[in-house]
């Protein structure tokens, strides 16, 4: 069974949600809507306070070249335009809107039959998918229409689809390919034709069999897509690691996917993209996991973008009394939150909650050269060399050791025995070296 | 609810930790002890308690008073250097030598450097190979296996009992006489040959190897590159001329060359970083045993190769660096 070759590690997968079929969560009073739900440059909005709004309607405007569009989750009045906490930590820019009932746009298609034939041309699919607001939801939220436009010169000869999900805990794509899988393979082939490609792989980790069979089984109706059972390993979903894994090329360092000639999505996207250009709905739902070894009912849950997770969580049975730690998205490149009024965003695929007991990191111990760091690494680099030059300052040679490489994907620090803060470093050498590339560019 | 804790992730972390690892080699180190007990009885038992006793409590001295840091003995890694360091010694050994050696090891060794992952040099090894400079003698005075069981033990080396209770090691032999027509090779599995308390049985060190492999506690690269270059260059010698040079079986059953290649060349604090790196690393521990062993002063060449090799560490981890994702090659 295929799987990629450097480096990786072997977390407990504790995939405890991925028998709770998705639910609808129920609509919240108050929808707090980040104008910065994805990468690159936040929208503008396009309403003001006291506007009326439905479900669907535009808020926020993508302007530069890598943003997207942002729309109404809730149908109600705009109460403020505010700055308010989002999943990174930091107060962004939010629209209020105070829910009022439940009245979607007219444009909607709210039947429940799939719509399978695809009668839009590839432009039109593209300026569709754009106007949808729909990014990848995965977590990296990068806007889905950029990755459709191909730069001239390169062709992309092979669609891959991440149904990965290698991340401990979250079972959100699982979910969707288990329960709306027709429909995202139908998104498949629209992304196909929106790419010019006739060839799409789609590859699902072996903890999964019920949605390899199930797609298996489905995907012989859908013309040039197949499906890929892959080995277990952390962190098989990052991009790189994919595109090595389904089809053994090794995208170079510091380039884009379609280098190789792939362009990859999440399957949740490919999802959202079938709604998006079928049904003309809008990205303002998804899937997400809420999970945690305390939480009494761990749930799937069918979410309006804005509901801020504390509603989540007590949809779960409630944030237990011993919890220390928020998780939004999985343990190993999840960011801890400090509040729960913290609305979900695009780029939410799972709330975990960590007891106490698991919530602090352990004593960290002196190097003692064992190399499960470098053996871990599976982008080639040596963790415990990059975080000592960070550490020490040394950027000039921070840079030239690759660090700008590095997915932050935490392999090295899940399995180094001394427990030493290694993908801290790290950030703080890509942080600082980005800069001075930035920098650099600009004399 | 207290107040949620924030931290940058990964927020899990994988159930290694320094003293599994320590504890894992002792473990595998099980067998080659207990061997040495039933060889060399009380008085390998003697030599593994006091060098581990000293060893612990040096540590734990010297922490307390000269670094003045947080206790360290709990990790296990002293008393690795203790049971590494017994193991690399002869049965019959002087109580205070044995101490010395411990001393060595830990102050000389580690502690000078900063104490666990700072070292340079192996331990165990600096106390050997201080201790064999030193008294020369004693360290190559071998006990023979089953005979010298008690004996020693309640008198002591004593010039009347020299004889009958200690005798030379094969490779002794070989440097003394030449290459030892019928080597009992049997013997050298099982571990009734002379030879120090810890690499007398192939067998209990290949067993303690495979259980650290199969742990993950160390990798193939650096056993298997020992070992092969080993069996190469003292292959080729022997095919040149087989009356003067011993085979490569015999080079590889017979002195230090599976505890030094399984676990001493593979202590990770002394030790390259990089896959190739730690090939290049056994490569040249493997050749200069033989060499040493061919041509050098020694008949055994193990410890100085090793030590040779952990010097070049710094060098090796500088020049092979593992290979890049998606790295591009430059043209010109």
């Amino acid at each position: 069974m295929k799987t990629f070759s450097k480096g990786g590690v072997h977390p407990a997968e504790n995939k405890i949600a991925a028998n709770a079929p998705i639910e609808v969560m129920p609509i919240p009073k108050k929808a707090f809507i980040p104008v910065g739900q994805h990468l690159g440059a936040p929208a503008k909005p396009v309403v003001q306070k006291g506007d009326t709004v439905k479900v669907g309607t535009l808020l926020a405007k993508g302007e530069s070249f890598i943003s997207a569009h942002i729309h109404s989750s809730v149908s109600g009045k705009i109460e403020k335009i505010d700055h308010w906490m989002d999943t990174s930590g930091y107060k962004r820019q939010m629209i209020i809107v105070g829910v009022e009932g439940d009245e979607w746009e007219e444009s909607i298609d709210r039947t429940p039959e799939i719509v399978r034939e695809i009668t839009l041309s590839k432009p039109e699919i593209i300026a569709r998918i754009k106007e949808s607001g729909i990014v990848g939801l995965g977590g990296a939220t990068f806007p889905t229409h950029v990755k459709l436009m191909i730069p001239d010169g390169k062709k992309c000869d092979v669609l891959l689809i991440n149904g990965v999900e290698c991340e401990p805990y979250l079972t959100s794509d699982h979910r969707v390919m288990l329960e709306r899988g027709e429909e995202m393979l139908i998104g498949v082939s629209i992304l196909m034709k929106a790419l010019d490609t006739n060839k799409a792989m789609v590859g699902i980790e072996n903890n999964k069999p019920d949605a390899i069979a199930h797609l298996t089984s489905l995907a012989a109706e859908f013309s040039g897509i197949t499906i890929h059972p892959l080995q277990i390993k952390y962190p098989q979903g990052a991009e790189k690691q994919l595109i090595k894994a389904l089809i053994n090329r090794e995208v170079p360092s510091g380039k884009l996917p379609i280098e190789v000639g792939a362009v990859v999505n999440n399957s949740g996207t490919a999802l959202a993209v079938y709604e998006a250009v079928q049904k003309n709905k809008p990205l303002f739902e998804r899937v997400v996991t809420v999970t945690g070894k305390s939480l009494a009912k761990p749930a799937n849950l069918l979410t309006r973008i804005g509901t801020p997770i504390g509603e989540l969580l007590e949809k779960a049975g409630g944030l237990p009394e011993n919890s220390g730690k928020i998780i939004s998205g999985g343990p190993m490149m999840g960011k801890a939150l400090t509040q729960t009024d913290i609305p979900v965003s695009k780029g939410t695929s799972g709330i975990l909650v960590l007891p106490e007991e698991d919530s602090t990191r352990p004593e960290t111990l002196t190097c003692i050269r064992c190399a499960k760091c470098v053996q871990a690494c599976p982008m080639g680099l040596m963790p415990y060399h990059i975080a000592l030059l960070a550490a020490h300052q040394k950027w000039e040679e921070t840079e030239k050791s690759h660090v700008m490489d590095c997915i932050e994907c935490g392999s090295c620090q899940f399995v180094c025995p001394s427990a030493r803060p290694l993908l801290d470093y790290m950030r703080v050498g890509k942080q600082t070296v980005g800069l001075i590339i930035r920098n650099r560019g600009k004399k | 609810m207290s107040i949620l804790k924030v931290s940058g992730s990964p927020h899990i972390h994988g159930d290694q930790s320094v003293s599994k690892i320590m504890l894992g080699v002792n473990i595998a180190l099980l067998p080659a002890v207990l061997v040495s007990l039933y060889f060399f009885g009380l008085g390998a038992l003697k030599v593994l308690v006091i060098a581990i006793a000293s060893c612990v409590l040096f540590e734990y001295l010297i922490q307390k008073y000269l670094i003045k840091g947080e206790n360290t003995t709990g990790d296990f890694s002293a008393l690795l250097t203790g049971v590494l360091l017994a193991l690399n010694v002869p049965s019959g050994l002087p109580w205070y030598m044995v101490i010395i050696g411990a001393l060595v090891a830990i102050g000389m060794g580690k502690m000078s450097f900063g104490g666990i992952g700072k070292n340079i040099f192996n331990p165990a090894l600096v106390g050997r190979v201080f201790l064999l400079i030193s008294f020369p003698v004693q360290m190559t005075t071998w006990p023979k296996a089953m005979v010298s069981r008690s004996s020693l033990f309640f008198n002591g080396i004593d010039q009347s009992l020299l004889d009958s209770v200690t005798g030379p090691t094969p490779l002794g032999q070989l440097a003394e006489h030449g290459v030892i027509a019928q080597p009992d090779y049997i013997s050298y599995l099982m571990g009734s040959m002379g030879g120090s308390l810890g690499e007398i049985s192939a067998i209990a060190l290949l067993i303690g190897g495979l259980f650290m492999l199969f742990r993950k506690i160390i990798t193939w690269e650096i056993p298997l590159a020992f070992l092969g270059s080993a069996a190469l260059l003292s292959g080729i010698f022997w095919l040149i001329d087989p009356s003067s040079y011993a085979d490569p079986l015999f080079h590889l059953l017979t002195g230090g060359m599976l505890l030094g290649a399984i676990f001493m060349a593979t202590d990770m604090v002394t030790s390259p970083m990089s896959r190739a790196g730690q090939i290049v690393f056994g490569i040249g521990g493997g050749v200069l045993t033989i060499l040493i062993r061919i041509w050098g002063a020694y008949p055994e060449g193990v410890s100085f190769a090793i030590l040779i090799m952990n010097a070049f560490v710094p060098l090796i981890d500088k020049a092979f660096k593992p290979k890049l994702f998606g790295e591009v090659v430059k043209n010109g």
